[in-house]
């Protein structure tokens, strides 16, 4: 019997090694620590009514931006300890399984469950204020959304220590992550079904801001008024939409292979392997532009706020991020040219590929010329943007190399590529959440983060970022594939490496002295009184920092484009307009229905992980249960009364 | 989306009552954008089941399996039911609650007997003919676009019976006209996909 | 823009003979028992057969969508509108590229 136990726990657990084992020790010290500082404080009733069943989209934001920089700091200890391992030729720090393992997490998390929820996060707490709503479309299906996104990423990360993780790469090709090659199929489920879960919350988010957008823009602002950042949203939203099924399908299905037996990918059984790849780019290629069509527009507003001039060539702006959403669904074949497709296949979607890179060019230059005769401020947020500008163009005008069939022959799967999509995912999409967390950190919390900090991390990243990736190209072309957990002295490739593995340590330093600056900040930070530190041009600097429960005591009247700079310049010249009488505002009751129902899925994730149906069914059962029980809310608003925002609005200065 | 003289809550006064407030009027859109995404859903389900139609491994083909009496049955079934939430519809635009329960009720059996019918039409071909999901590549996209479709019939027979306890409960208001409209939304969305399983496997199985 | 909404009350509809819904199921049935004997009541070639019950199949759908599911309605029908062509577009990118894609599985 204690046998039984001992062989059981010795599988369930992940064993042998010591880093293993100091990630245990370091989990459950934290875990305790949570604990125990909640209740020496009393503050676990603050954290359930105010965070954990909040249907705030301002709440919401911030949890996303949390979870987000604690997965990216999870990501970028895989990405250290996967350069330390590759500093020098032959080293033994990783041995390959482990390896595998951790680069195939560091992929997922970096993608999934930080690029998506950083963005999330910077959109629930910009587009509402941005177009003078109060809240969104469905702010009970936002709380229920983040907590899918939470629970599955807590699932996937759970791998690292039970059961183990999975080591088929984040595109889980087939068939090496089948039932086949993969026979145990635990740490492969958990990709399945933390991903999931996960991206089920990310295609209710997709609905929500469409809609948002859609409908609830303030009174005169015309689609052709709104800012360029809620425009990104709204084409993101619709890839989003239009993307996220096929995934959910590519995963279920991968997943039925291991639990049910059938023969999807699977070699034997007249399954196609290569039909994994051609589904997972169909959602994988749209997610490249949902990870980079949001930070366009945070770098537009940053931009155009930081060099005083209105955004040049909107309407170009919007018409290629319209092109890049239908030319976005046409190009999943490029991720797979060598898999032996016919010629006049590579061909289209060749051409695809590089006309998807016209209307990208297009937003360049409407950057630069945005920039030109400007009366440019170097502040924090400004310098991310400017610096996305090169270095991002790099990763594009390599992109155009790869998407020569031909050429990709040789390109394919080496250090190159890396390279490649490390430039546009960092010098775009991480440069642009920074940019975005420093530009609107003010609005989130009422104070700024220090200038002075920021430019620290953000000149020790940026040039650590060139140190790391563009050594790499050159590497790639020496003859250095991806995914080697070593590799013998003598290549030329060692001093490379090297260099290499110094840059990726100086992004690290760049990071903590981040972390560093949101914690001296949060003590010593300049507070925000005015609710408009940058002087901003869009509506939600408007409103005072932090924003108010309601977001706007009147819903204001847009007539223009940057709509903020507008009422500024008509109060300069005396034009503005009478404050009106408060009236009630409708806002929408808290629930714990979306944090209980996302806790169940977990549970039922979990379950089928290790093929217990017992687990996994009655967990299923409990989703059911909680979403019959929300049919049966009918009691689900209330109303602020008028002397309670006039309160509000005279604590914030608003009222003389 | 162009601008328009009339506000949204100007246009939504002389609306169907489950438009008449913004929360139903942005919900019913929302709906709409939902099911454009499950179009997706399935679309994915028949590009892997169209590939997958000729591995058939050691198992049997479309041809030996299918046998049209069943199917024709179903889709007969799963029509009419189309039809009776349609009416359903009508009894909640004239904001007749028994009508609309009388008409969901049917709607509930006959989904009820298509889920019956196409249960049944698996325990045939998976046990009596020997042709189960893990056999061969077509079998698992066949039961799993079929299965996918029956799931979501299943899950809007218990949404509907939710509706159809709350008309019961409070009569036709703006927020259960919200519902039940949605609902019939959601059938007549799954009668959609299943015209193209009939068409794309069933037909398309017997011709090639 | 589709000005649908003027024309439907928030007053009850009048009572009558539900003519759309029963010309709706009659065409629908028409079309399907059609497509049958297109596909197995004629012999014509298989890329020719298979063309016409596709055609069939999306005419049914539309008689679904404009007869059943009120696709015109609303405060700003464009919206769902675009919305369900965009979902077309991807639902036709998926099915024709991976035929095209993988063809070799035919």
């Amino acid at each position: 019997m204690i046998e039984n136990i001992k062989a059981f726990l010795g599988d369930f657990f992940v064993t042998g090694d010591p880093m293993i084992y100091g990630a245990d020790v370091s989990i459950a010290l934290a875990s305790i620590a949570i604990v125990v500082t909640l209740t020496y404080f009393k503050k676990w009733r603050w954290l359930w009514d105010e965070w954990l069943t909040t249907v705030d989209h301002k709440k919401i934001g911030i949890m996303y931006i949390i979870a987000a920089l604690l997965m990216l700091f999870r990501g970028g200890v895989d990405a250290i300890l996967m350069r330390t391992q590759l500093a020098l030729p032959n080293m033994n720090f990783l041995d390959a399984d482990h390896y595998n393992q951790i680069f195939t997490t560091h992929g997922t998390i970096m993608i999934i469950f930080v690029a998506m929820p950083f963005i999330f996060g910077l959109m629930n707490i910009a587009v509402p204020l941005q177009i003078g709503a109060r809240d969104v479309a469905y702010p009970y299906l936002n709380a229920l959304s983040f907590w899918l996104f939470f629970f599955g990423a807590m699932l996937f990360n759970l791998s690292f220590v039970i059961g183990g993780s999975p080591d088929a790469g984040w595109t889980a090709y087939a068939p090496y992550a089948g039932p086949e090659l993969n026979p145990s199929s635990v740490g492969q489920n958990y990709y399945y079904i933390g991903v999931q879960i996960s991206g089920i919350g990310s295609l209710m988010t997709g609905i929500n801001f469409l809609v948002t957008i859609a409908k609830m823009r303030a009174p005169g602002m015309t689609l052709f008024k709104m800012p360029m950042f809620t425009w990104s949203i709204l084409i993101t939203s619709l890839i989003i939409i239009f993307a996220f099924p096929t995934f959910t399908v590519t995963l279920a299905l991968g997943l039925f292979d291991h639990l049910l037996g059938t023969h999807f990918f699977t070699i034997g059984g007249g399954g196609s392997p290569m039909l994994w790849a051609n589904l997972f780019w169909f959602w994988g290629h749209p997610e490249v532009y949902i990870v980079l069509l949001p930070v366009f527009g945070i770098f537009s507003e940053v931009i155009a706020t930081f060099a005083h001039k209105t955004l040049f060539g909107y309407a170009t702006m919007v018409c290629s991020m319209v092109a890049i959403s239908i030319l976005s669904f046409l190009t999943w074949l490029h991720h797979f040219f060598t898999m032996g497709n016919t010629a006049p296949v590579n061909a289209f979607f060749s051409l695809s590929t590089m006309l998807i890179a016209i209307p990208t060019g297009v937003k360049i230059f409407n950057w630069l010329f945005t920039l030109n005769k400007g009366r440019i401020e170097f502040t924090t947020p400004m310098l991310w943007a400017l610096a996305f500008i090169p270095n991002f163009t790099i990763g594009g005008v390599t992109g155009v190399m790869l998407a020569m069939a031909p050429a990709d022959y040789q390109y394919h799967n080496s250090m190159f590529l890396i390279a490649h999509f490390h430039s546009t995912l960092i010098a775009g999409t991480v440069f642009g959440v920074f940019c975005g967390l420093h530009y609107w950190w003010p609005k989130m919390f009422g104070y700024l983060l220090n200038e002075k900090l920021g430019k620290w991390s953000f000149w020790v990243f940026m040039i650590s970022f060139n140190v790391c990736f563009m050594p790499m190209y050159f590497l790639g072309l020496m003859g250095m594939t991806r995914r080697m957990y070593t590799y013998p002295a003598g290549l030329g490739w060692g001093p490379v490496n090297f260099i290499i593995t110094i840059g990726a340590f100086g992004m690290g330093v760049g990071f903590v002295i981040m972390a560093w600056n949101i914690v001296w900040s949060a003590i010593k930070g300049k507070r925000d009184t005015t609710g408009d530190p940058w002087g901003g041009r869009t509506l939600e600097w408007s409103i005072p920092s932090p924003a108010p429960e309601y977001n706007f005591a009147h819903i204001p009247k847009v007539t223009t484009r940057d709509a903020f700079a507008a009422m500024k310049e008509d109060k300069k010249r005396g034009r503005e307009q009478k404050p009106k009488p408060f009236e009630p505002i409708h806002m929408p009751n808290n629930s714990g229905i979306p944090f209980i129902m996302s806790a169940l899925f977990f549970v039922a994730g979990f379950g089928f992980v290790f093929k217990w149906y017992w687990m996994g069914i009655p967990g299923l059962i409990g989703v059911a249960i909680c979403m019959i029980a929300r049919s049966f809310v009918y009691d689900d608003h209330h109303h602020i009364p008028t002397d309670e925002i006039e309160r509000t609005e005279r604590a914030t200065g608003r009222l003389s | 989306m162009a601008a328009s003289s009339l506000s949204d809550s100007d246009k939504r006064k002389n609306m169907p009552l489950e438009y008449t407030t913004e929360e139903g009027d942005l919900r019913i859109v929302g709906f709409w954008i939902f099911m454009a995404s499950d179009l997706v859903l399935f679309s994915t389900l028949f590009a892997t089941y169209l590939i997958l139609q000729g591995s058939i491994g050691n198992g049997p083909s479309a041809k030996d399996l299918f046998e049209i009496g069943p199917v024709m049955a179903e889709t007969i079934v799963l029509l009419v039911s189309s039809f009776t939430c349609g009416l359903g519809t009508l009894e909640l635009r004239r904001h007749n609650t028994k009508g609309l329960i009388f008409w969901f009720v049917v709607t509930l059996i006959l989904g009820l007997i298509f889920l019956g019918l196409e249960i049944n039409e698996f325990y045939v071909y998976s046990v009596q003919e020997g042709a189960p999901i893990h056999l061969s590549a077509f079998l698992s996209g066949f039961y799993i676009l079929l299965g996918t479709h029956g799931a979501h019939v299943t899950l809007g027979i218990f949404w509907v019976i939710c509706i159809v306890i709350q008309l019961a409960q409070r009569g036709v208001t703006p927020v259960t006209a919200r519902k039940a409209f949605m609902a019939g939304l959601y059938w007549h969305f799954l009668d959609v996909v299943w015209i193209f399983i009939y068409t794309a496997v069933y037909l398309t199985g017997m011709v090639i | 823009m589709i000005k649908e909404y003027k024309n439907t009350a928030v007053k009850p509809e009048p009572k009558g003979f539900p003519w759309k819904q029963v010309v709706g199921l009659f065409l629908s049935l028409a079309l399907t028992f059609l497509a049958l004997w297109v596909a197995l009541g004629l012999s014509l070639p298989v890329p020719i057969t298979l063309t016409v019950i596709v055609g069939l199949a999306i005419i049914q759908a539309l008689i679904q969508l404009f007869m059943f599911m009120h696709f015109t309605e609303g405060t700003d029908p464009s919206h769902q509108m675009m919305g369900i062509a965009f979902g077309l577009f991807v639902a036709f990118a998926m099915v024709a590229g991976t035929l095209w894609i993988m063809a070799f599985m035919l």
